[in-house]
């Protein structure tokens, strides 16, 4: 063996015992993280069986009778069942159409500017929305959009309430929340830029390539696989149509387009204290939302050789 | 010169064109962006009357403090605020703290089992238990109506702890670390004195990720925590989503219809405005090291 590769084996080359005992620190600071983690996220996993039982807190999880599938039917059966589907896929789906490519495009545009100080003002201000709390922009969504005196009626002189139209929930939902995470989805496609071979776009500048033919020959190729990876994930969340906002935007008028899964798992949970039924519906759009990350990830390896975590 | 300036217009656009057209488009932007903002600082100054009639588009119409000092008044807003603080800045020391203390043993590359300790985090990412198997937990741990329901649930940010662990592996110089050993520096140590200084960029992000989740949270403290120990946010539903409410709480600060109503007006522009000031004013500061964050966490460790 010669003496250079050494120091790189040398490590592996410890018992595991040793690596054990010279580790032990390691674990005990890991203790605590373990076991909150196992706590508050297993024991939740090992309770979804209550989905498929008639929970009452006195039986315990155990206890309490098997009931099969029974609450999933009774969802399949429930009155709004197709509305809630239909209206999680749409918002999600038109909220992904939009909201993935508009930071891409910023990002490109934003990664051309030539003067650090305007660039840098950009950044900042199309970062600041992210940092406001959904219950403020859904207070300044209401206010905005109250028929007297919001700024949108103000505007076009009209006077209508927006809220209470369900043809405008998901244009109100997508464009929201546009306004509020495009810029700071710019961030991981500017750092991945900023990481291109400056000397790349001196040569294409020698060659007489315009601002439009650097993006596109340079640029996007290097920001392909991000934003592969990107929609990987958005597509494994399609049913994850948040619960906060549309909570807080619902009213009785715009249910047609608003009534959406999470908000049903929290009415019949939370404010009904139907825990069985309520964590059924709520298995059935995490099995649903697993199965789309699984086939998306396995087309878009087959398509372009990228595999997330 | 005169030769690259004709190929580079043959090609298209000059570099001079096409920068005011970038300019132009991000100019744009920037006014989508910061005018609702902007519209409601204007208007949480003016008569609400004149917010009304759209007289202050530029700027305040009738200005006036009296916003401010009803929501300094309405003893609700002030103690949700101290709250918020309260939870704010708890639940940041304890969730950084995971963190950190996830993220070093996690970027030993000789731990024995740490593959199987990472897949045990990573999953958590992908799959839980959900809303009530989740609430039964909490509540079967004596969690209900405890401020610590905010933060001992969300136990371990795995997403950050990934961006932590993976600068501790890429970002700090090898070289100190094993200089740290041959001094004799046990693997807690050189993590105390060595690794934690010179993190100093990723912990400012991750502080301040933190302050903006716990700050602008307020479903978890709606589940679990008792009205009166309500967050900012949560405080300020009443004012922003159930009107009805808070024209209840500002009648009884001031007298007829039209002046109530006023005032309703008024105290939701300020609210707003004193709820996202505060994390508004702290993410410029380390602005520059998001980046950097994101670009160590997203390069695979």
């Amino acid at each position: 063996m010669n003496e250079s590769s050494a120091p790189v084996l040398a490590p592996r080359k410890k018992s595991l015992n040793q690596r054990l005992r010279a580790n032990w620190q390691m674990y005990a600071l890991l203790l605590i993280p373990v076991v909150l983690t196992f706590i508050y996220k297993y024991i939740p996993m090992y309770g979804i069986q209550i989905a498929f039982r008639d929970f009452n807190a006195r039986q315990g999880y155990w206890g309490s009778k098997f009931v099969g599938m029974q609450w999933f039917t009774r969802f399949f059966n429930a009155p709004t069942f197709g509305r809630m589907i239909k209206n999680t896929i749409l918002i999600s789906l038109y909220g992904l159409l939009w909201s993935f490519p508009i930071p891409i495009v910023l990002s490109l545009i934003i990664n051309q500017l030539r003067f650090a100080r305007y660039k840098r003002v950009v950044q900042t201000v199309l970062y600041a929305p992210h940092f406001i709390s959904t219950m403020v922009i859904c207070g300044m969504l209401r206010i905005f959009l109250s028929p007297s005196g919001g700024l949108i009626n103000l505007i076009f002189g009209t006077q209508i309430d927006f809220l209470t139209q369900a043809s405008a929930f998901r244009t109100i939902y997508i464009a929201s929340g546009i306004w509020q995470d495009a810029g700071w989805g710019c961030i991981i496609y500017l750092a991945t830029l900023a990481n291109v071979d400056p000397g790349l776009y001196e040569a294409a500048k020698i060659d007489g390539a315009s601002v439009f033919q650097r993006i596109m020959h340079i640029d996007i190729p290097e920001l392909l696989p991000m934003a592969i990876l990107n929609l990987i994930m958005a597509a494994g969340g399609l049913m994850n149509v948040g619960f906060e906002k549309v909570w807080l935007l619902q009213t009785d008028l715009n249910k047609a387009t608003s009534d959406v899964i999470a908000v049903y798992v929290y009415e019949q949970g939370i404010e009904r204290a139907n825990y069985s039924y309520s964590t059924a519906v709520g298995l059935f759009n995490t099995v649903i939302n697993l199965i789309l990350l699984f086939i998306v990830n396995r087309i878009a390896s087959k398509a372009d050789g990228v595999q997330f975590v | 010169m005169e030769n690259k300036k004709v190929k580079s217009s043959s090609a298209g656009l000059s570099d001079k064109t096409s920068d005011i057209i970038l300019v132009a488009i991000t100019a744009i932007v920037l006014l989508i962006v910061a005018y609702p903002l902007y519209y409601v600082v204007v208007a949480s100054f003016s008569d609400p009357y004149d917010v009304y009639a759209g007289k202050t588009f530029l700027l305040p119409s009738g200005f006036t403090l009296s916003g401010y000092k009803a929501v300094f008044a309405e003893k609700t807003i002030v103690s949700g605020y101290i709250n918020s603080i309260k939870y704010t800045v708890i639940g940041t020391i304890f969730s950084v703290t995971m963190l950190y203390i996830t993220a070093y043993p996690m970027a030993q590359k000789d731990l024995p089992g740490r593959k199987a300790i990472s897949i045990f985090f990573l999953i958590t990412m992908y799959f839980g238990g959900g809303l009530i198997p989740t609430y039964l937990v909490v509540r079967d741990t004596h969690l209900i109506y405890n401020m610590w329901a905010l933060f001992l649930p969300g136990g371990v940010a795995v997403g950050n702890m990934i961006i932590v662990r993976n600068f501790f592996q890429n970002s700090i110089p090898h070289d100190l670390i094993e200089a740290a050993g041959i001094d004799g520096c046990s693997k807690l140590r050189t993590f105390v004195s060595v690794v934690i200084p010179l993190s100093m960029p990723i912990m400012a992000v991750m502080v301040v990720f933190s302050m903006v989740a716990y700050w602008n949270d307020w479903f978890t403290a709606l589940i679990y925590l008792r009205a009166e120990d309500a967050p900012l946010p949560l405080v300020m539903r009443n004012i922003l989503i159930k009107s009805s409410a808070s024209a209840a709480q500002a009648s009884t600060i001031s007298g007829g219809f039209a002046e109530l109503n006023k005032l309703t007006e008024s105290l939701k522009f300020c609210s707003m405005i004193v709820a996202a000031a505060p994390m508004l004013v702290v993410y410029p500061f380390v602005q520059k090291y998001f980046e950097k964050g994101f670009m160590s966490g997203a390069v695979k460790g």
